[in-house]
């Protein structure tokens, strides 16, 4: 666990950059994660799908999978990828201030 | 008048409540249990039907044998539930009208989900474990099987028993060496997250396992369709592998009647359900109880275990009329077999990633959690006798329990720096 700025807010994350309280997390935050992950601009597009993820952890306690993205984000899996290249499901959670989604071991 | 329980599934979970439930109110509750049919399935049993280590007669026995003989068994698919007027629609059989419903049908492959999975060449180039047939079926392959590269795909989380696929890889590596072909083949486990070990500790303990057993792991691979001739699997982004032999973990869902019933189920057909009172969002006299609830933890028979007395808590309070105050932590343990008689321990819940130390007792054990043992292996196969004889009949299981863990070995390890890594 370590402390990094982020849009100027001090936030707790994991070694590998994720929140670790999804309540110290705001828009601002998010522009910046994605930033550093190489998406230079969240579209409307991506937001469908990060205020989904984080929706659906708020209510659920779990990341929906790329499966339940693709039936209920409202975001097709191709397109998914193409917003979020390599791993939608585990970057839109790191942008929409979630934990990295993980088996039980 | 007796208070009319309806619960749907007589598997691990359905059992388990209408057993004890039955203890607890005698005649004063009329308990009916519903399935579509009466072929109980030990699962953890499943896992070494392929490997000839289990015949599928062995892990099989009747649904209503298991089950108090005051409760009404009945013998009928589910086609609907009808929140408002509290009604359980089914076929072919009269509708049974419930006080209280339990959801308990547990979790349905849906290999269908799939593009190409359900082609010709299943059952043939194309195989999974998960269920009774499928491991039967895959147990006659493996028999031919001398070479070439075997791919064990998770197609998407979640899974029962998330930790299956990888004992898989850890078994065909034994049996492959024990037949003297292990040189020719080559064992990939993929994987839509981002390793086989997705929380620091057990990467730290448990990442060398992979590398002494030659397993290659491919992951953040979300299969998208597999051409079942060409023997390949593509991923979403149309990353390419191609096998000889595709073992399939299929993508999971609730039971059909889930999403035929509005507001219960999901868009995987899970019930949602508070995570520690058991109660589905959706009505207040409905509770959820195993694989089949969105409870963000493993869809394992300990966790059924582990959440049926919670659930049975619950609805005593809840036909009482009492405020809801039992309560699930999440909690789960679980064995895996790493091939040549040996077996890890985990144990975990919603607050803590799988830790070291020993169970159940802090220090003592006398099995070793996260760490491979003889005797994690020797109880993983003791298990099976008292899953039947103890754990279904609605007995408790002398030191093991949700309610034994307020001086459990996790608050424990949490009180010792040295153990304490893995709950960060």
């Amino acid at each position: 666990m370590s402390t990094v700025t982020l849009a100027g807010a001090e936030v707790e994350v994991d070694p590998e950059g994720f929140l670790l309280d999804a309540r110290q997390w705001n828009e601002q935050i998010a522009q910046e994660i994605a930033r550093q992950a190489g998406i230079d601009a969240l579209t409307e597009r991506h937001w469908q799908v990060v205020n989904f993820m984080r929706q659906s952890f708020l209510d659920t306690g779990s990341a929906p999978s790329i499966r339940t993205l693709g039936k209920a984000s409202g975001v097709p899996i191709k397109e998914l990828y193409e917003l979020f290249p390599k791993g939608p499901a585990k970057l839109a959670a790191k942008i929409g201030g979630i934990p990295k989604p993980r088996g039980c071991i | 008048m007796a208070h009319r329980i309806v619960i749907l599934g007589a598997g691990t979970g359905g059992t388990i409540v209408a057993n004890r439930l039955q203890r607890l109110y005698g005649d004063r509750a009329h308990i009916t249990v519903v399935d579509r049919d009466d072929v109980h399935v030990y699962q953890p049993g499943l896992l070494f039907v392929p490997f000839g280590l289990a015949h599928p007669s062995e892990i099989v026995r009747s649904r209503q044998a298991q089950l108090h003989g005051d409760v009404e068994f009945v013998l009928a698919q589910v086609r609907g539930v009808a929140l408002d007027s509290a009604i359980v629609h089914l076929e072919g059989a009269a509708d049974i009208a419930y006080d209280v419903l339990v959801i308990a049908t547990g979790a349905v492959l849906q290999p269908e989900e799939t593009e190409g999975l359900l082609s010709a060449e299943w059952g043939r180039s194309i195989h999974t474990f998960y269920s009774l047939e499928g491991a039967r079926v895959l147990h006659e392959t493996l028999a031919d099987f001398r070479e070439g590269r075997l791919v064990v795909d998770v197609i998407d989380m979640p899974i029962k028993c998330p930790v299956a696929p990888l004992e898989f890889c850890f078994l065909a590596d034994w049996w492959l060496r024990e037949r003297g072909v292990r040189a020719d083949v080559e064992i990939t486990l993929v994987t839509p997250l981002d390793g086989a070990f997705t929380t620091p500790l057990a990467s730290e303990r448990l990442g060398s396992l992979l590398d002494e057993k030659d397993i290659r792991v491919e992951a953040e691979f979300a299969t998208g369709r597999v051409e079942a001739a060409a023997r390949k699997l593509y991923s979403w982004d149309e990353r390419e592998l191609n096998f000889e032999l595709l073992v399939a973990i299929p993508a999971h869902g609730g039971a059909d009647y889930l999403g035929r019933s509005p507001g219960l189920g999901d868009a995987l057909g899970f019930v949602p359900a508070d995570r520690h009172t058991l109660q589905a969002k959706a009505a207040k006299n409905v509770f959820a109880i195993g694989d089949a609830t969105d409870v963000p933890t493993s869809k394992a028979g300990s966790v059924t275990h582990f959440e049926a007395q919670t659930v049975v808590e619950n609805i005593e309070r809840h036909l009482e009329g009492d405020e809801l105050t039992g309560c699930y932590d999440g909690h789960a343990n679980c064995f895996v077999e790493t091939g040549f008689k040996k077996a890890l321990l985990l144990d975990f819940d919603y607050e803590h990633q799988p830790l070291a130390g020993r169970y159940p007792e802090p220090h003592l054990g006398p099995l070793t959690l996260l760490g491979e043992s003889r005797l994690n292996h020797l109880a993983k196969l003791a298990f099976q006798p008292l899953y039947w004889h103890v754990l279904l009949p609605g007995h408790d299981i002398p030191g093991i329990g949700s309610r034994d863990r307020d001086d459990g070995h996790l608050d424990a390890a949490r009180q010792e720096p040295s153990k304490a890594v893995g709950s960060r």
